[in-house]
């Protein structure tokens, strides 16, 4: 088993790697210069190469991605075009705020989605396991800005209960524990929660019936276990699959929140990758992309891991 | 976004294509299984509907849906000779939707396509010849699994520019990965079947065996499990088109719409809920019908 988690830490250095150069040559796939945005158009040569000197952009490919590398293990993603600030202060704020609407979104999704799941297996062909599989199917098939869009005109436009903008009262983004600021998380959160309520619950259910019908259950009921002590055997076999699909859904959360950060102005990576793309800040761009993936990554190393400690049974190759 | 991949369903599709290279009447039973189906039935009835409708746009629709008339900016819902209202340009919204229709359903469709196109032949590739070319193929989609889709379609959408070609590429790329690694799955399962091994006894060169032997039973599940990504893509499209990274106004297209509309919903908040409504309707008949197609390839052997 250590043999198998020091195999995965090391298969994860090569991904890693390979992540790093498709952010890298994202710069490569935009259309025209990098620097357009910074070298005005009547620029004569000598001021081009002057500045393209500058973001080292004359040295050969190979040469810049290494120095990229080595560079963004220190933690310095380069200096954004548009601010001219470093983008790794931005980064980090917007992602500290990403992250606890990331968590929040995930804890309203994964106990939904567990309890609904339990109940649909449970229930098997009652209206209790049609209702929950309904929800499900919604929940994959919504579009969540559109959800988002809908929750805003209900909460926010008629009712105005709760507000449709931004992360804290007057625009501020330093984030604190109370209802003036726990009050804009509600709806970017709830609608961000349909997609992996969805998902776990159609897991949840799949793989507690598959356990329910098996014989080692049988074997428990034969012997005269009911109810609590039951659900305890349920739950550990349930465990390890139900946990890497929320590991992924977690991930899925991170990067996909774009989307909803856009409608509800939510000050996070998603907001600010808007922001990039839209000023065609491609360090910017580069270095979000850079670290969500690199979260991601570190997400399925931690779930592989987990997994493999909490079910020794799985052999892996 | 969604989970692209589940770690059941490889093993499932190549089940599926073992029980069908084995039995002759499989995909006949699926078929006559689907068709009893009652929500089957309806989503592709409403699919149908909403495709002909989109085709025949320009036939339908009661107005020109980039012709609008400022003075009837934001009608409500249930005006007269505006059924839909209008939106905040005062163009017809009924007409807008079904033109809209055309590019929202290709935007959806066009990418799945070819992506089952090159991830199919990607599979096919590593699953037959395994090796040192399963690893390369494969390992380069793991490198693509390192994303999340949602992400990933942005980023590459975000650098190449807005606009309907490069929104396809990057939308097709996303789906590459999840559909070469079920091709592979599949091609490996029945490329150890036991007419594959007669075929070679008997003399069939690695084409052949391919082109007769193992597209056919390859194509099916992988064709399957290609239509459950349909109503993701017709999702994230959208959604590139509301972030401004689709088709640019004033074409129309329902992702753009809601981005447009947006603006609006202090005014006429109902009529901003339309184009996100036909996109939502569109996926989730999508989602059932695959989900039909699952449950009817899900026969006990």
């Amino acid at each position: 088993m250590f043999v198998f988690i020091i195999r995965r830490f090391l298969y994860a250095i090569p991904i890693a790697l390979a992540v790093a150069a498709v952010c890298f040559s994202l710069v490569h796939l935009a259309p025209g210069d990098p620097l357009t945005a910074i070298i005005p158009a009547d620029a004569p040569a000598e001021v081009v190469i002057a500045i393209q000197q500058a973001y080292g952009m004359d040295r050969p490919l190979l040469v810049q991605f290494g120095s990229w590398i080595q560079r963004a293990l220190q933690g310095d993603l380069g200096v954004s075009v548009a601010t001219g600030r470093p983008v790794m202060g931005d980064i980090a704020l917007a992602l500290s705020n990403t992250l606890l609407l990331a968590f929040a979104a995930a804890l309203l999704g994964f106990l939904g989605g567990i309890l609904l799941g339990a109940l649909a297996a449970i229930y098997n062909g009652t209206w209790i396991d049609k209702l929950a599989t309904a929800l499900a199917i919604t929940g994959v098939s919504i579009p969540h800005y559109w959800l988002g869009l809908l929750l805003v005109i209900i909460f926010s436009v008629h009712l105005d209960w709760l507000p449709s903008m931004g992360a804290g009262p007057g625009g501020s983004s330093d984030w604190r524990l109370d209802w003036a600021h726990l009050r804009h998380l509600v709806l970017p959160a709830v609608t961000m929660c349909f997609i992996p309520m969805g998902i776990v619950t159609r897991t949840v259910r799949a793989t507690v019936s598959e356990i329910l019908n098996s014989e080692f259950v049988t074997a428990l009921y034969a012997r005269g276990l009911r109810g609590r002590r039951i659900a305890v055997h349920v739950a550990k076999n349930a465990a390890p699959t139900v946990l890497s699909v929320m590991g992924l859904q977690f991930g899925y959360l991170l990067g996909g929140s774009i989307l909803v950060e856009t409608v509800f102005s939510w000050p996070g990576t998603g907001y600010l990758l808007n922001t990039a793309i839209f000023q065609r800040d491609i360090p910017l761009l580069q270095g979000i992309i850079l670290v969500l993936a690199m979260f991601f990554v570190g997400l399925n190393l931690l779930v592989d891991v987990l997994q493999t400690l909490m079910d020794p049974r799985i052999k892996r190759g | 976004m969604t989970s692209i991949i589940s770690p059941t369903s490889k093993e499932k599709f190549a089940l599926a294509a073992e029980t069908a290279a084995v039995s002759r009447g499989y995909w006949t039973t699926v078929w006559t299984r689907l068709v009893r189906d009652p929500v089957s039935v309806g989503c592709a009835v409403v699919l149908l509907l909403m495709v002909l409708i989109a085709v025949f746009a320009p036939l339908l629709a009661p107005y020109d849906p980039s012709q609008g008339t400022m003075l009837k900016r934001l009608s409500p819902i249930g005006t007269e000779g505006h059924w839909l209202g209008t939106d905040e340009l005062g163009r017809d919204m009924l007409s807008r939707l079904m033109h809209g229709g055309q590019m929202s359903l290709m935007m959806g469709l066009l990418p799945v396509f070819i992506a089952f196109a090159i991830g199919t032949s990607l599979g096919l590739i590593a699953g037959f010849f395994g090796g040192w070319i399963n690893s390369l193929i494969m390992r380069t989609t793991d490198v693509f699994f390192a994303f999340p889709a949602v992400l990933l379609a942005i980023a590459i959408s975000g650098a190449l520019g807005a606009g309907f070609v490069n929104a396809i590429i990057s939308l097709t790329l996303v789906f590459i990965p999840p559909i070469a690694r079920v091709a592979e799955s599949v091609t490996t399962s029945v490329r150890n079947l036991d007419f594959v091994e007669a075929a070679r006894a008997s003399g069939a060169g690695n084409f052949t065996i391919i082109r007769v032997h193992v597209l056919g039973n390859v194509l099916g599940p992988v064709f399957i499990y290609a239509t459950s990504l349909v109503s993701v893509c017709m999702i994230l499209a959208a959604g590139l088109s509301f972030l401004g990274l689709g088709v640019r106004p004033p074409t129309p297209e329902w992702g753009l719409m809601l981005n447009t509309l947006r603006q609006s919903i202090y005014i006429q908040p109902w009529i901003s809920v339309l184009p996100g409504l036909m996109i939502f309707i569109t996926s989730l008949c999508f989602n059932l019908l695959s989900d039909g197609l699952r449950s009817a390839m899900d026969i006990k052997r």
